[in-house]
């Protein structure tokens, strides 16, 4: 019996004085790095900000917008010249693609043309879905987005009775990617029609 | 024991993924390029050889009962260690890895050499068969990646070899993994029987 609760005494000690080291180390790595992962992931957003967007010259601060008939909130980064306002970036989403939801990073210009896109993350097919990276901006036929606008292009894939091109073999994809610019360009207009 | 033989033993008699056929969820999933593959092999490189090392030190302190908890725990704390460090300093390769990196934890070579050899050897012959198993993976996965890679798209690391149009997409996809895989467990082992 006696020998048996040492043994018992024994298992707890090692099992808690490892979670406790391990718990230690990580909440000091964890103290390191928490101010550079932060600073990377501003930095990835800049980066997609300015890759996207029309020429600006100040530091974009997010402004959140709920689309019409949605209840989560998008955010909006809008951009100026000095001074003047130039357009906006928005950091878009759609959750009807192939696996997981999409995340896309969209400019327009003052006018509300889509100036370019990047896409954030996504989990669609490789070789497949996973074109959209490119697709849409290559200018063959009518697969590029880039200089159009939602407001004057049906912005559905073509099978569908709209005007850009779906993804060969990849349909859903594409539609997915259509529904993440339409809900951009609609954020867009309710912000400037706030303003 | 020559600690040049853990390590070569680990590379050719023990390779993790031709021989012992440990971790194939990580080897089917990150093999899609040479380059995702040879990031997954380090990555799990790094935790393995340390983790070997840290069990070795452990093993006098910890009860047999207990001994699969502390493992575990350890292994765990080293691939947080890890995962937190490639968001804050590499965030490009951390988003090419996802979900991956936490996966580590449960793959079985790290806990199958944990059990099988640093649980009965010095520090010092651990870290060798860390660094032995390691490079075993790394290269198979990276072998792997690359002829995915060239059969799939027609490059290597990125580099076109011929036009991608001629690559067959199916070796990009989750069952060219497997056909891959398997042929280059068929050669490896031949050679190795008949070399």
């Amino acid at each position: 019996m006696s020998k048996q609760s040492t043994s018992l005494w024994r298992m707890m000690m090692a099992l808690g004085a490892v979670t406790v080291i391990a718990g230690a180390i990580l909440a000091w790595v964890y103290s390191m790095t928490s101010e550079p992962i932060r600073d990377a992931q501003l930095r990835a957003r800049r980066d997609a900000i300015a890759a996207v967007s029309p020429q600006f010259d100040n530091s974009p601060q997010p402004v959140a917008i709920t689309p019409e008939g949605e209840e989560v909130p998008v955010e909006l980064f809008p951009l100026t010249l000095g001074g003047k306002p130039v357009g906006a970036a928005v950091e878009t989403y759609s959750d009807a693609g192939f696996s997981d939801r999409i995340r896309l990073m969209v400019g327009f210009d003052s006018d509300g043309k889509i100036t370019g896109y990047q896409v954030l993350s996504h989990s669609e097919t490789p070789g497949l879905g996973a074109k959209m990276d490119t697709w849409f901006r290559d200018p063959k036929g009518n697969r590029s987005v880039i200089g159009r606008s939602p407001a004057s292009d049906d912005m559905r894939v073509s099978n569908d009775g709209g005007s850009v091109d779906a993804i060969t073999a990849a349909t859903i994809t594409s539609r997915a990617f259509l529904d993440a610019l339409n809900r951009a360009h609609s954020c867009y207009i309710s912000y400037t029609n706030s303003r | 024991m020559n600690k040049l033989k853990i390590i070569l033993n680990g590379i050719v008699r023990d390779n993790p993924t031709f021989v012992l056929m440990l971790g194939m969820c990580p080897t089917l999933g990150t093999t899609g390029s040479a380059l995702t593959g040879m990031s997954m092999g380090l990555a799990t490189m790094g935790v393995l050889i340390c983790s070997n090392c840290a069990i070795s030190m452990l093993k006098r302190f910890v009860p047999d009962q207990v001994r699969i908890p502390c493992y575990i725990v350890v292994i765990a704390t080293f691939v947080t260690v890890l995962q937190m460090c490639m968001q804050a300093w590499l965030p490009a390769l951390d988003k090419l890895l996802g979900i991956f990196i936490p996966l580590i934890v449960v793959n079985c070579i790290l806990l199958g050499r944990a059990e099988a050899f640093a649980a009965r050897h010095s520090v010092i012959e651990s870290v060798c068969d860390g660094i032995g198993i390691g490079l075993g993976f790394t290269l198979a996965l990276t072998l792997l990646g690359a002829v995915r890679e060239l059969l799939g798209t027609g490059m290597i690391f990125g580099f076109g070899i011929y036009p991608e149009t001629y690559g067959s997409l199916v070796f990009v996809l989750a069952p060219g993994a497997f056909i891959a895989l398997g042929f280059m467990v068929a050669l490896f082992n031949s050679v190795k029987k008949h070399p």
